[in-house]
């Protein structure tokens, strides 16, 4: 245990995403010794992403308005819905060029372990979005694993009786167990443009 | 470097750094073990899908430091093929994690009926053959026999005067006598007690006869005693779809 302020930064550091205690500690004391401008830059960014960055109404990404460059983009097929669980998973389906359609992020997966039920994730705002608009199809792209697999089961089970809706599945060759943003581009891109009705 | 191999069912997988998990298995022979598996999270991984929630594996691992680390996996039964499909399962097979989770708070404890109980649990709901429901409440209900917590279901839990009685307390520990019987008791019908019971035990064929109403108060018993002995709250069970809607 250090004294003061250099443990809360190294506790805070702890509970990021990723960051053991002894990386917590190695980046603790590399801020201490960093530049005032460096330590500066940080800061400014860690308040802007919380004050300047805001969700999506529509899709629910991360976006700078309150409507998201994708949902603003008229050239986008708004026939097509791809689910995903996080907005890096926007990114990576963006990063293959396959799909031209809009998207709708979950915030997360079915995961009653974690305590996170459908009405955690933004399940509700999706069957709203397929019963007031003109989507026709529905590409259900979840992490290949174990709580990617159950939210699909999920959604399938409550997209089902939306009369001339088409749900879709990404094709498999994305080996269980991965996150979604590990998949190579080619593979990414393989599975979308063979992707199944289900 | 020392290694050892058991056999377990994952438990939970945690993110760990860019690419890696922490596992945690109960285990036949070494209780409950978290151990590191390295770059499962990359979609090339070979040791990914086997190292999930719901798997049955025989798992060779090596002694570190701070954690022990999975070098080699062979899946015994893939139960989460049968249970990922259909969100009743799921959530059940969630809760029965949690509650071998957290009954084995100990790590290297053994902790084998529990083991036995939980494949035993996820067998049948992977193999979709009886109500989930039930499945559960008979795995939770075993697994406080396990932790020695069984509820008496016949005789007074207070003074062992022989039943049946009209009254439960979840307080008390189950049934209760007119004499015992503290207030804000509750008291269900003799099919429920019944109920419980045969799930207790795997009767099946008395277990599969009760009525639905029967099974609601059974599962709204059973969620009570088992929260009230782990104190802390389970977060799956709340989150348990209990009746295909
Ligand atoms: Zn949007
Ligand atoms: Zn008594």
């Amino acid at each position: 245990m250090y004294e003061g302020p250099v443990q809360d930064l190294i506790d805070e550091l702890g509970r990021l995403p990723g960051v053991g205690p002894k990386s917590a500690q190695r980046i603790a004391f590399h801020l201490l010794g960093a530049e005032p401008a460096d330590v500066t830059r940080l800061q400014e960014a860690l308040q802007k992403v919380k004050e300047g960055v805001v969700f999506c109404d529509v899709c629910g990404n991360v976006s700078e308005e309150s409507t998201c460059r994708i949902c603003r983009d008229a050239r986008r097929d708004p026939s097509a819905v791809c689910v995903v669980e996080e907005p890096k998973d926007v990114l990576a389906i963006e990063r293959t060029r396959e799909f031209k359609g809009r998207y709708h992020v979950l915030g997360g997966a079915l995961d009653p372990l974690s305590g996170i039920g459908p009405e955690q994730l933004r399940i509700r705002q999706l069957l709203s979005r397929i019963g007031s608009q003109e989507i026709t199809e529905v590409i259900l792209a979840m992490d290949p694993n174990t709580e990617g697999e159950a939210t699909a089961t999920y959604l399938v089970r409550m997209l089902r009786d939306f009369p001339g809706l088409t749900v879709t599945r990404l094709a498999s060759g994305l080996p269980m167990g991965g996150d979604l943003e590990f998949a190579d581009e080619l593979t990414l891109g393989r599975a979308l443009s063979g992707r199944r009705t289900v | 470097m020392s290694l050892y191999r058991d056999t377990g069912v994952v438990l939970r997988v945690q993110k760990l750094g860019e690419a890696d998990r922490i596992i945690t298995l109960i285990t036949r022979n070494h209780g409950k073990v978290r151990a590191v598996a390295k770059g499962v999270r990359r979609t090339t991984s070979r040791l990914g899908a086997r190292v999930e929630p719901f798997a049955h594996v025989d798992v060779q691992f090596y002694t570190g430091r701070t954690l022990d680390v999975i070098t080699q996996v062979q899946t015994i039964d893939a139960f989460g093929a049968g249970i990922v499909g259909d969100y009743q399962r799921y959530t059940s097979a969630c809760a029965v994690l949690e509650t071998a989770d957290r009954m084995s708070a100990e790590e290297g404890e053994p902790v084998l009926r529990l083991y036995l109980l939980v494949g035993g649990a996820l067998r049948a709901l992977a193999d979709g053959t009886r109500d989930p429901s039930l499945v559960l409440d008979a795995f939770l209900l075993r697994a406080l026999a396990f932790a020695g917590w069984s509820p008496a279901l016949s005789e007074c839990a207070r003074c062992g005067d022989p039943g049946p009685h009209r009254a439960f307390s979840i307080q008390a520990g189950g049934s209760v006598c007119p004499r015992c019987k503290p207030p804000g008791s509750a008291s269900p019908t003799h099919e429920v007690l019944t109920l419980m019971a045969a799930l207790a035990d795997g009767t099946w064929a008395v277990a599969e006869r009760a009525t639905d109403a029967a099974r609601r108060e059974a599962s709204g018993l059973v969620a009570a005693l088992l929260q009230w002995h782990l104190e802390r709250q389970l977060r799956s069970l709340p989150l348990v779809e209990r009746r295909r809607p």
